[in-house]
C-alpha cells in the first residue's frame, strides 16, 4: 500500500491494532444508526465511536508521533478530553429537543415531561 | 515489513472508517424526522475526525491534528446549534 | 499570602489548566511560549470572575481515582454490551425504554460529571433531570432489570460523587 512511517515493528503491530480495532468500534456504531429502529436507541449510536473509537485512535496517533519523533507527543489528549466533555453535551441535548418535540406532536408513547416553571425556568429545570 | 503492516492496516481503518461515514450519510438523507439528521452529521462529524487523525498518521505530518480538532469543534458547535433550534426554533434565546 | 495570591490570579487552578492547554497545544515548553500561554491563561482566569461560579471543593483524591478507574472499566464494558445490541439484528433494541432514578445528589458538579458518565458510556443516556424533586430520566438501551441500572448508579457513581462534592 502507500507510504506509512517506517516504525519499530513493535511499534507498527500496536499502532496497527489500535487503529483498526478503534475504527471497527467506530463502524459499528455507525452500523447502530442505521440498524436500530426507534430514534431513542440511535442516540445511544454515535457513543460507541466517541468513547472506545476515539480513544483507540488517539492512543495509536500517540504512540506513532510518539515513536518517529522520539519525543512525547501527547497533544491528541487535548481532543480526547475535548471530545469526552462535548459528545454527551451534544447528545442530551439531541434527546431533549427529540422529546420536546414529541410531546408538542403529542405522541404518548414518551415519557411526560416535567413542567417548566412559569417564567426564565430557572437553574433547576436546565441539566447542566 | 513493518511500514507495509502500518499501511495495509492504515487503509483497512480508513475504509472502515469510510464505510461508517456511509451509514451516517443514509441515516441523515433517509431520516425520517429531523431529529434524525442531526443525529447523522454530528456522527459523519466524528468519524470524519478518526479519519483525519488516520490520514495524518499515514503522511507523518502534525499539520493533520489541527484539522481534526477544528472539525470537532465545528461538529459541536453546529449539532448544538441545531438541537437547539428544533427545541424552539430559536437558536440564541 | 493565600489571600494577596487570590486577588492577583483569581482562579489559580483553571489558570494551570489553561496553560498547560496552551502548552499542550503547541508542543513545546520555549519560555517565550510559557509566558504567551500564562498571558492568555490569566485572561481566561480574570474572565472567569465575570461569571461567578460557585467555588467548588474537591475531596477525596483516592475516591477519584477509584471513580475514574470504574469509569474506564464501564466504558469497555458497555461499548461491547452496545455493539452486542446492535449486531444482534433488526430486532435488537426491543428493551429499550425510559426510567427513572431518585437521586439524592444536590451539588450542580456532581451532577455534571455524573451526567458525563452516564451519557459516555454507550447504553445509557441522560435526558432530564428535574431539580425540584431531584428525579432523574434516563433512557436505557437494555433495560431488562430497572433495579439493577437504579442499583448501580446510585451505589457504583452516585455514592462516589457525592463524597467527593459534597
Amino acid at each position: 500500500m502507500s507510504q506509512a512511517p517506517d516504525l519499530p515493528l513493535w511499534a507498527a503491530l500496536l499502532v496497527s491494532l489500535l487503529v483498526v480495532a478503534g475504527a471497527g468500534v467506530a463502524f459499528l456504531g455507525s452500523l447502530g444508526l442505521v440498524r436500530l429502529r426507534s430514534f431513542y436507541s440511535r442516540v445511544h449510536a454515535p457513543s460507541l465511536g466517541a468513547t472506545l473509537g476515539a480513544g483507540c485512535i488517539l492512543i495509536a496517533s500517540m504512540i506513532c508521533f510518539s515513536v518517529l519523533r522520539s519525543r512525547p507527543m501527547v497533544h491528541e489528549l487535548l481532543i480526547s478530553l475535548f471530545v469526552t466533555i462535548t459528545t454527551p453535551v451534544t447528545l442530551m441535548l439531541l434527546a431533549r429537543a427529540a422529546l420536546y418535540r414529541d410531546h408538542a406532536e403529542g405522541r404518548t408513547n414518551v415519557p411526560p415531561l416535567p413542567k417548566r416553571r412559569p417564567e426564565g425556568a430557572g437553574p433547576g429545570e436546565g441539566t447542566t | 515489513m513493518s511500514a507495509l503492516i502500518l499501511g495495509w492496516s492504515l487503509t483497512l481503518a480508513q475504509l472502515l472508517l469510510g464505510l461508517a461515514m456511509g451509514c451516517a450519510v443514509l441515516r441523515l438523507l433517509r431520516g425520517p424526522r429531523a431529529q434524525d439528521r442531526i443525529l447523522g452529521l454530528d456522527t459523519l462529524y466524528v468519524n470524519s475526525m478518526l479519519l483525519l487523525l488516520t490520514i495524518g498518521m499515514r503522511s507523518g505530518a502534525t499539520l493533520y491534528f489541527e484539522a481534526a480538532l477544528i472539525i470537532g469543534l465545528l461538529g459541536f458547535v453546529g449539532t448544538v446549534a441545531l438541537s437547539k433550534f428544533l427545541m424552539r426554533g430559536e437558536v440564541i434565546e | 499570602m493565600n489571600r494577596i495570591l487570590t486577588r492577583i490570579l483569581p482562579h489559580p487552578k483553571l489558570f494551570l489548566a489553561l496553560l498547560a492547554m496552551w502548552l499542550l497545544m503547541n508542543q513545546s515548553v520555549s519560555p517565550g511560549q510559557i509566558l504567551f500561554g500564562a498571558l492568555v491563561a490569566f485572561g481566561g482566569a480574570w474572565s472567569m470572575v465575570a461569571l461567578q461560579p460557585e467555588p467548588v471543593r474537591l475531596r477525596r483524591p483516592r475516591a477519584m481515582i477509584t471513580l475514574a478507574w470504574r469509569v474506564f472499566l464501564d466504558v469497555f464494558s458497555s461499548n461491547f454490551a452496545v455493539a452486542r445490541i446492535i449486531l444482534r439484528g433488526r430486532d435488537g433494541d426491543r428493551n429499550a425504554g425510559f426510567m427513572t432514578v431518585q437521586l439524592d445528589m444536590t451539588s450542580h458538579y456532581g451532577l455534571a460529571v455524573l451526567s458525563i458518565i452516564l451519557t459516555c458510556t454507550p447504553g445509557t443516556l441522560w435526558v432530564n433531570y428535574t431539580s425540584s424533586t431531584g428525579t432523574l430520566l434516563l433512557h436505557v438501551l437494555d433495560l431488562v432489570d430497572e433495579e439493577e441500572w437504579t442499583r448501580l448508579i446510585k451505589e457504583r457513581y452516585e455514592r462516589l460523587l457525592m463524597e467527593i462534592f459534597e
